[in-house]
C-alpha cells in the first residue's frame, strides 16, 4: 500500500497534468516510493499502477529505464560513482578503489549493516568536481580524495544527515 | 489525394498516409520489421529507411507521412547503404542459430537478411545473452536473445487485445522484451504475438520443434470454436494437423486468430479420441465393425420407433455441427416421423419459436461493427465469447464509439465502457426495459422516468449515428430470452439502429438454415430432456457440459432405452450410451458453416479421420439407408449442402424479428441466484481436450464468485470451500470474491465437469459452508 504521504504527493503531481493523462505523474510517483523506502519493489509498482490507472507493465518500464531508481535495497546511504570519461580522466579508479577497500563491497553491494551501498553512475554534469559521487541521488560530493571519502563516510556512519530528506 | 514518386512511379494516395503505406499500395516493397499495417508506427528498428529528395539522410518510410512532389527513392545508392548498416547492426546480437530454430523458414529477419544484408559479420565481439522467460503456456519466450526490440507484441498486446502485459524492461542494450514480474501472457488473443514475432522470439509453444515450415502442407478451413466464421490455414504434416494460423480477412477477422482457434487443435490427437465403433454389451463395452454397430444402432431406433412411437426418439445436436451433419440429422428424424430435433443445447426459453420467422443472426457484417458510433451489449462474456469481436469492438471504441453494457457480470472488457448497468439475471429484462422507456421518452419528449442508467444509456444510443443492439451467449440463455429479443427489437427501432444476436457457435445460424430445429410436433431441446425420451441420438453432445441443465440431462439419459452417441472422443457417454459412433471433428470432414453474419462457407478436411472414425454425414447417411429412408444417396457433402440449401436465399431468411411479446412478466426468484458463463476453454469438445488451452488462466477450475458481503453473509472465507447446490446435486468449489458482481448472486461456471453435478444455467442455487 502507499502510504498517505505518498499518495497526497501523487495527487499533488497529478494535478500538474491533464486529467486523460495521469501517466504522467508515474516518474514523480517513483520518486516517491524511493524516497520514503530507500528502494522500489514490484509490489510498489503495482500499487502505483493501480493508483494512477496504467499498466504494471508500463510503470516497470519506466522503473527500469531510469538509472537512479533503485530496484533493489541499496543501504541507508547510497553512494552512486560516476564512471564517465571526466571522471575517469580525473582518476575516478582510485576513488573506486578506495571506496570499495574502506566499505568492504563491490559496485552493486551493500554493507552488511545495510548502512551504505555503493553503484556506479552516469555523468551528474558537474565535471568540473570531479572525480564525484552523489548520496542516495540528492547531495553530489566532488574533488574526492582519500581523506575527503573518509571524511564524508565518518560523517555518514556517526549519523550525519547526508543526503537524507 | 496528393501526388508522389516512388522509385520513379507516380502514384497518387491519400494525404496523411506514410511513405510505406502508398509504397505498398503500389505494389513497392520496402523492408521492414517494426512496421506493421494494424499497429501504432514504432520506427525502432530502422529497416525502412529510404532516400527522399532534399532530405539530408535517410528517413524512415513508416513513420514519414507524404507530400506533395516527393520523391521517394527505395533502392538507391543511400537507401542501400543504410539498409546494409541497418540490417548489419540488427544482426550484431542476433544468434546464428537458424537451423534449430522454429521461425527458421518464415523469418523476417532472414529474408531481410539475404535480401539486403552483408554476406559475412564485421563483428567478432561476443554477442549479448538475454534470458528466457515462462510467459505461459502458448506462446514461448525460451530464446529472448533473438529478439530485436521490435516492440510489435507490446504494441499489439497495449492496442488489439487492450492489456498490456508485456513491455520493454531496461534500456540500450540492456533492453528485453518481458512480463512484469514474470508474469504470464494472459491475454485470450496472445497467440497473435507468434504471428507478429518477426523473428523466432516468441514462438507456438505447443509447435515448438514439431516440424520445419516448408514440411507443412496448408488447408484453409473455418473456425469451429466460435460464431465468427474465421478463415484458418490448417497445416498438416503425416496425416497430423500441427500448426493452425490465420488467413487475413479483413471483413472478418482482420489477421488476427483468437487463442481458442489456434491452439484447439492440440485436442484433436487427444488420447480419448474414439477411433472403432464401440456398443455395450451385458454392460461391457465392445469395439465392433461400423456394420454392426449401425445396424445395431437402426436396429434400435426403428424398435422404438415401431413400439413406443417414433415421438419417442430425441435428436440433440451441438451447434458446432456442421451444416451438412444438422440437415441430414434431422432428415433422418423426420424420416423416421419424429419432429424432436434441436441443436441449441443451452438455451432454455424457447418461446419465441413461433413468434419470429426469420433465423436469428447478427443483424448486420461483422464488419459494420467497426463504424458503430454507439452500441448496447446486453448479457454477453464479449472477451471470452467472442475475442475478435470484442477486439473490433474494442477498436471502434478507440475512434469514438460508445459501448453500453447490460449484464449480471462486471468484467473487464478492456475498453472504455460508457455506461453499464449490472443486475442479478432475473432483472435484466426490466433493466433493457427501462432503456426502452427512456429512449421513448427521449424521442418523444416526455419526462424521464426511468433509472439514471438506462436515460445515460438512451442517451448513448439516440446519438443518431450507427447504433446497435447487440445480444450475447448469456441474453440467448436467459429464460426470459424472448422477452430480451423483443425489448432489444424495441429499442433498435427507437433508436434507429440495428439488433442482433452474436451467434454462440460456429453454426448458430447454420442450424436453422438446416432446419435442425423441431417444427409444430416436436420438442424443442429442453423439453427434450424435461419429459425423457425413450430413445436419444446423440450429434457431438456431451450432455452434462453442453446442455443448459445437465441434471436434467444426465437423467434423462440415464432413463433412456437407448442412446445413440455419435462423437469424436469417447467421453461421459460411456456411463449412459449404447452405441458409440466415432466421427470427424472438422479438420478431418468436409462441411460447411454459416457465421453469425449469415456468411456461408465451406471448407475441405484437412486430414484423413483418425483411425476407423468417419464424417458424421456419412454415418447420417448410411443410417439413413439402413432405416430405408428415402433422399439418403449424396455422394458428397457438398451435394448435402446444395440440397439443404435449395432454394434458400439465405441473405432473406435472416431476421431477428420477432411478433409482439408480453414483457411485463416479472419472475420473482428468491434467494440467491446462478449467473453462469462457459468459459473460454470449455464450449467445445475439441477445446476441452487442448492441453495447452486447459493449461492456461482461463481454464482453471471454477469457483463460486460472489460479492463479498454476500460471503460476509454466509461466513465465508475467500477461498474455503464451499457446498454449492441445486436440485439433487452439490458441488463442493471454493468460494471467491468479486465486488463487481450484484448482491444476490452467485457465479458459478457451466460447462465444466467441476459444476456438471449442477443444474439448470440460471435460476435459484444455494451456497454452504462445506
Amino acid at each position: 500500500m502507499l502510504s498517505d504521504q505518498i499518495q497526497a504527493n501523487i495527487e499533488r503531481e497529478l494535478k500538474k497534468y491533464p486529467a486523460d493523462q495521469r501517466q504522467s505523474a508515474v516518474m514523480a510517483a517513483l520518486r516517491f516510493v524511493q524516497d520514503e523506502k530507500g528502494w522500489i519493489a514490484p509490489e510498489d509498482m503495482a500499487d502505483i499502477a493501480a493508483y494512477i490507472g496504467m499498466p504494471q507493465m508500463a510503470v516497470f518500464e519506466v522503473a527500469t529505464f531510469y538509472h537512479m531508481y533503485k530496484l533493489k535495497p541499496m543501504g541507508e546511504y547510497t553512494l552512486t560513482v560516476c564512471t564517465n570519461l571526466s571522471c575517469q580522466l580525473s582518476g575516478v579508479n582510485e576513488t573506486l578503489l578506495h571506496l570499495k577497500n574502506k566499505l568492504g563491497i563491490g559496485l552493486g553491494e551493500i554493507t552488511a549493516d545495510g548502512k551504505f551501498g555503493l553503484r556506479e553512475g552516469e555523468c551528474m554534469g558537474a565535471c568540473v568536481d570531479a572525480p564525484m559521487f552523489t548520496i542516495n541521488n540528492k547531495k553530489l560530493c566532488g574533488r574526492l580524495t582519500g581523506e575527503k571519502i573518509d571524511q564524508i563516510l565518518a560523517e555518514l556512519s556517526a549519523g550525519g544527515q547526508g543526503g537524507k530528506q | 489525394m496528393i501526388n508522389i514518386e516512388i522509385d520513379g512511379k507516380r502514384i497518387e494516395t491519400e494525404n496523411g498516409t506514410t511513405v510505406i503505406e502508398a509504397a505498398h499500395k503500389a505494389g513497392i516493397s520496402i523492408p521492414h520489421f517494426c512496421y506493421h499495417k494494424k499497429l501504432s508506427i514504432a520506427a525502432n528498428c530502422r529497416m525502412c529507411l529510404v532516400q527522399v529528395e532534399k532530405a539530408p539522410k535517410p528517413l524512415p518510410a513508416c513513420a514519414t507521412p507524404v507530400t506533395e512532389g516527393m520523391k521517394v527513392f527505395t533502392a538507391s545508392e543511400q537507401a542501400v547503404k543504410a539498409q546494409k548498416g541497418v540490417m548489419e547492426f540488427l544482426l550484431v546480437n542476433h544468434p546464428l542459430d537458424c537451423p534449430i530454430c522454429d521461425q527458421g523458414g518464415e523469418c523476417m529477419l532472414q529474408d531481410m537478411s539475404v535480401g539486403y544484408g552483408g554476406g559475412a559479420s564485421r563483428y567478432h565481439e561476443e554477442k549479448r545473452t538475454v534470458l528466457s522467460k515462462d510467459i505461459g503456456p502458448l506462446v514461448s519466450a525460451e530464446e529472448m536473445s533473438r529478439c530485436i526490440n521490435c516492440t510489435r507484441c507490446v504494441r499489439f498486446g497495449a492496442e488489439i487485445a487492450g492489456q498490456m502485459e508485456m513491455g520493454q524492461a531496461f534500456r540500450g542494450e540492456h533492453a528485453e522484451i518481458m512480463t512484469f514480474v514474470s508474469g504470464t501472457v494472459n491475454s485470450e488473443l496472445s497467440g497473435n504475438m507468434i504471428d507478429l514475432c518477426p523473428v523466432g522470439a516468441l514462438t507456438s509453444k505447443p509447435f515448438r520443434y514439431k516440424a520445419r515450415s516448408w514440411e507443412l502442407s496448408r488447408r484453409r478451413s473455418i473456425s469451429a470454436h466460435d460464431s465468427l466464421g474465421t478463415s484458418l490455414a490448417v497445416q498438416t504434416k503425416n496425416n497430423h494437423v500441427l500448426r493452425v494460423l490465420p488467413i487475413e480477412n479483413e471483413d472478418i477477422n482482420e489477421c488476427w486468430l483468437s487463442d481458442k482457434d489456434r491452439f484447439a487443435y492440440e485436442g484433436l490427437n487427444s488420447a480419448e479420441r474414439l477411433t472403432k465403433p464401440m456398443i455395450k454389451q451385458d454392460g461391457k463395452w465392445q469395439e465392433v465393425e461400423w456394420q454392426v454397430a449401425l445396424e445395431y444402432a437402426a436396429n434400435g431406433l426403428r424398435h422404438i420407433a415401431n413400439g413406443a412411437g417414433a415421438e419417442q426418439i430425441g435428436a440433440l445436436a451441438t451447434a458446432n455441427s456442421t451444416l451438412e451433419e444438422l440437415y441430414l440429422l434431422q432428415k433422418l428424424m423426420r424420416g423416421i416421423g419424429s419432429d424432436n430435433v434441436d441443436f441449441r443445447l443451452r438455451q432454455s426459453d424457447f418461446s419465441a419459436d413461433d413468434k419470429q420467422q426469420g433465423t436469428p443472426w447478427l443483424g448486420m457484417p461483422i464488419a459494420d461493427i467497426s463504424r458503430l458510433d454507439s452500441v448496447l451489449i446486453v448479457g454477453s462474456f464479449l472477451r471470452k465469447d467472442h475475442p475478435l469481436l470484442a477486439a473490433r469492438i474494442r477498436q471502434a471504441v478507440k475512434k469514438g464509439a460508445q459501448a453500453n453494457i447490460i449484464h449480471s457480470v462486471d468484467d473487464d472488457l478492456l475498453m472504455k465502457v460508457a455506461n453499464k448497468t449490472i443486475v442479478a439475471p432475473d432483472a435484466l429484462v426490466a433493466a433493457l426495459s427501462q432503456v426502452a422507456q427512456a429512449l421513448d421518452a427521449e424521442k418523444n419528449g416526455k419526462a424521464q422516468t426511468a433509472s439514471a442508467g438506462a436515460v445515460a444509456i438512451a442517451k448513448s444510443l439516440s446519438c443518431g449515428g450507427c447504433v446497435a443492439v447487440l445480444l450475447g451467449n448469456f441474453a440467448q440463455q436467459h429464460p426470459q430470452a424472448a422477452q430480451l429479443q423483443a425489448l432489444a427489437q424495441q429499442i433498435a427501432a427507437l433508436s434507429n439502429g440495428k439488433f442482433g444476436f452474436i451467434g454462440e457457435a460456429a453454426n448458430s445460424v447454420g442450424g436453422y438454415l438446416a432446419h435442425a430445429t423441431p417444427g409444430t410436433k416436436g420438442l424443442n431441446a429442453a423439453s427434450m430432456l424435461a419429459t425423457p425420451r425413450k430413445a436419444y441420438v446423440l450429434l457431438n453432445v456431451e450432455a452434462e457440459l453442453d446442455t443448459a441443465n445437465p441434471q436434467q440431462a444426465i437423467a434423462a439419459m440415464q432413463s433412456a432405452d437407448l442412446v445413440i452417441a455419435m462423437s469424436a472422443y469417447k467421453h461421459h457417454a460411456t456411463s449412459y450410451a449404447d452405441v458409440l459412433l466415432p466421427i470427424a471433428p472438422f479438420t478431418e470432414t468436409s462441411g460447411t458453416f454459416v457465421s453469425t453474419e449469415g456468411r456461408v462457407q465451406s471448407f475441405k478436411g484437412a486430414v484423413k479421420p483418425l483411425g476407423e472414425a468417419r464424417p458424421a454425414w456419412k454415418v447420417l447417411r448410411v443410417l439413413g439407408n439402413l432405416l430405408k429412408i428415402s433422399g439418403f444417396d449424396q455422394d458428397t457433402s457438398e451435394a448435402v449442402r446444395d440440397e439443404a440449401l435449395k432454394g434458400v436465399d439465405v441473405a432473406a431468411k435472416l431476421s431477428n424479428t420477432i411478433s409482439a411479446i408480453d414483457t411485463n412478466a416479472v419472475s420473482a426468484a428468491g434467494g440467491l441466484q446462478r449467473v453462469s458463463d462457459v468459459p473460454i476453454y470449455a464450449t467445445d469438445a475439441v477445446v476441452r481436450r487442448s492441453a495447452p488451452l486447459q493449461a492456461t488462466v482461463d481454464a482453471a477450475t471454477p469457483q463460486a464468485w460472489l460479492h463479498s458481503e454476500e460471503l460476509k453473509k454466509l461466513g465465508v472465507q475467500v477461498g474455503a470451500t464451499v457446498k454449492v447446490s441445486q436440485g439433487q446435486g452439490s458441488v463442493s468449489i471454493a468460494a471467491a470474491a468479486d465486488d463487481k458482481l450484484p448482491r444476490g448472486v452467485v457465479r458459478v461456471a457451466a460447462g465444466h465437469a467441476a459444476t456438471a453435478a449442477l443444474g439448470a444455467m440460471f435460476g435459484t442455487i444455494t451456497v454452504e459452508r462445506a
